[in-house]
């Protein structure tokens, strides 16, 4: 009996290893072989930001699955080579290069969250392996070397048009800022922020900070209900978002919430609750935007995932949508060619918007103001870049 | 002054969930002397226990809210006694590395079962009691979710209290505690009393667990890391094995915690609370309440 149960014990560790060791590695084509260009993706599908790397994957697999549909490119099938990230601050340099070394892919496409996106970067530079990030906001990302591209618009001017938005819509003269300080993302997003809102003539009466993980927010946000904002911006991920709207809401802090990209998730309303009601964020996409080419992806998203697909979504399939654009220009799947390719994109037709990389290797790109109502989220106005 | 208190009322109601979830440590390293690193996952299984049941009993109501924390309680006390059948009693009177090291594999192994089978999103919990605010006239708020947790906890520990030091298991545990070689030699069943400190201990995560969903309400499979880890620091800085010890120190971590939230050194929060772990524990190395004992050769 005693060592029955030794190995019992024994199975149960075993087994907790493999749960643990489960990745997802799924081809998106049932092509092999030499005839395939492998095409890697880093992303967040389990985890804190999970529903942000699930969306952003869903695009980029339906971009792939309609690529190749039509024939691949350069007359091959495409095959994503999906690794999960876990959300964890780490794991991403290891996928990259393991996508790179071991599996041979010619290009990366990932991530999400900018704090991810910077570890794997400078992986992709060494080895010349362009990388696009469909959603990194962080200016830092495309400075790390020039194989990192990003199709999406970056923190300044995320934060230039929040400022203007809370002056001029919210007409929320002293505001508060609650970061978190464990993310890039946050942190730049909440420094472009101030300094625009200040420079404008706004005043900060209160700043406070959090990490993300952190589930308590109650002493931040009974700081910041002593100064008496008028308005409190949150930069942070919607995992955090959702718990602070509410304890902000249980404690009487009734000014409005807004925040960036990082909050568009299902879970603002199904974990915040009427709490966020009313409150305001920005993204780069509104699958309610009256546009042919957005509604053929929301109907052809909505056939294969059976939901309404979100900005990062939308961003996953137009960063796999470029990558092929570049390849057929570059007339190879070659690294720098590929990259020459891709620094020489003009006018590419997104889904998000019409996408030209400058010479920072970043994309000029129009904002949307969506306001969480009556449990959906709904377009309130388009803001075209300068 | 307002926010003082109000800061008070915030650092209260996260420090009673620490000391909920502190007293299972301290039982269990009272009696087996080895730190159960698996009762935070307990605490989890706890929350999701609250998350599943919850969606069977009406929401908003005190009989339902209390019926799901009593079956969690339950499912969870039967867990902690299958994990020490299973997991520790093979390994008892080997090395206590062993046990350690095994702790940590039933910890891992329910994080990453739990990602299997409740898989690894954030799922909101159900608002399972009535939840109102209260305002005062000077603007001090609490939330009738934070009642329950003063309420609960103080009801458990006095219950708690109440089984160590007047029930015949509770002495028996003490016994066991003290000295387990002349326990059984007085006729009490070692395996027993550990398997009801296990039960017990387990229960209080449990609830531990739904007291600190419904006032977080995210919960996913890796949400008892760092309250386990919290309130580990909670039962040390106590005095681990001291029952009102684990008390006190979860309900002081979770003010120093919150008091610094709130301060400008937000980012420092935890370098603080481990700090005056350290402090505390260079002037009184067997924590605040614990007694030190010499070690007999």
């Amino acid at each position: 009996m005693r060592i029955r149960t030794r190995s019992i014990a024994a199975g149960l560790l075993c087994a907790s290893l493999l749960a643990g060791c489960n990745k997802s590695n799924e081809p998106s084509s049932g092509a092999s072989g030499g005839d395939v260009i492998k095409v890697g993706e880093f992303a967040s599908l389990t985890g804190k930001e999970a529903d942000f790397g699930q969306s952003s994957h869903d695009g980029t697999a339906l971009a792939i699955d309609e690529l190749n549909a039509s024939g691949g490119v350069l007359g091959k099938k495409l095959q994503l080579l999906t690794e999960d990230d876990q959300s964890k601050q780490g794991e991403s340099k290891t996928i990259a290069r393991k996508l790179i070394s071991r599996d041979g892919v010619v290009a990366m496409l990932g991530e999400v969250a900018s704090g991810r996106s910077l570890e794997a970067a400078p992986v992709c530079q060494e080895s010349k392996i362009p990388q696009i990030s469909p959603s990194s906001t962080n200016p830092k990302v495309t400075e790390i070397g020039d194989y990192i591209f990003r199709i999406c618009f970056t923190d300044p001017q995320q934060g230039k048009v929040l400022a203007q938005f809370a002056l001029g819509t919210l007409k929320a003269h002293r505001m508060a800022v609650l970061t978190d300080a464990a993310t890039p993302y946050s942190v730049g997003l909440a420094t472009y922020f101030k300094d625009a809102f200040t420079a404008a003539g706004g005043q900060i009466v209160a700043e406070q900070k959090y990490s993300s993980g952190d589930k308590d927010f109650n002493a931040q946000l009974t700081a910041i209900k002593a100064a008496n904002p008028e308005a409190l911006f949150v930069p942070g991920y919607y995992t955090e978002v959702c718990l602070i709207g509410r304890q902000a809401h249980d404690l009487g802090l009734t000014v409005p919430l807004f925040g960036g990209d990082g909050w568009e998730s299902p879970q603002l309303i199904s974990i915040g609750g009427d709490a966020l009601d009313g409150d305001y964020f920005s993204t780069h996409f509104s699958p309610e935007e009256k546009n042919p080419a957005v509604e053929k992806f929301v109907h052809d998203f909505q056939a294969k995932f059976g939901m309404v697909p979100d900005a990062m979504a939308a961003l996953g399939y137009d960063s796999a949508m470029l990558l092929a654009d570049a390849m057929k220009r570059a007339g190879s799947s070659d690294g720098p060619k590929v990259r020459d390719a891709l620094a020489a994109t003009k006018d590419f037709p997104g889904i998000t918007g019409k996408i030209t990389i400058d010479a920072e290797r970043n994309a000029k790109k129009a904002l949307v103001i969506i306001q969480i109502k009556g449990g959906k989220f709904q377009l309130v106005q388009k803001i075209a870049p300068e | 002054m307002i926010v003082f208190l109000q800061q008070l009322i915030n650092g209260l109601s996260l420090g009673f969930v620490y000391a909920l979830l502190a007293l299972g440590y301290t039982m269990v390293y009272g009696i087996l002397r080895f730190i159960n690193f698996a009762h935070s996952d307990v605490f989890m299984v706890g929350a999701f226990c609250g998350y599943y049941f919850g969606r069977v009993v009406p929401q908003h109501s005190l009989g339902g809210g209390l019926l799901v924390m009593a079956m969690a309680m339950l499912v969870c006390a039967v867990l902690g006694i299958i994990i020490e059948r299973l997991a520790y009693r093979p390994l008892r009177g080997g090395s206590n590395l062993a046990v350690l090291i095994t702790a940590i594999g039933v910890s891992l192994f329910l994080e990453n079962a739990g990602q299997l089978v409740f898989g690894a999103d954030p799922k909101p919990f159900p608002a399972l009691f009535p939840s109102r605010n209260f305002t005062t006239e000077a603007g001090l708020r609490i939330s009738s979710n934070q009642l329950l947790v003063f309420i609960v906890t103080a009801v458990l520990l006095f219950g708690l209290q109440w089984i160590v030091m007047k029930t015949r298991m509770g002495t028996a545990m003490r016994a066991v505690s003290f000295n387990h070689q002349a326990a059984s030699l007085v006729g009490i069943n070692n395996d027993r009393v550990i398997s009801f400190t296990f039960g017990l201990g387990s229960a209080l995560a449990a609830a531990g667990g739904i007291l600190y969903a419904l006032n977080y309400p995210s919960i996913d499979p890796y949400m008892g890391i760092l309250p386990g880890l919290k309130a580990f620091v909670a039962a040390v800085l106590g005095g681990i094995g001291n029952i009102p010890g684990a008390a006190l120190g979860g309900i002081l971590l979770g003010l120093i915690e919150t008091f610094v939230n709130g301060s400008r050194f937000s980012t420092y929060t935890d370098a603080i609370a481990f700090g005056v772990l350290i402090v505390i524990l260079l002037c009184r190395p067997a924590g605040l309440l614990g007694k030190f004992q010499v070690e007999k050769v």
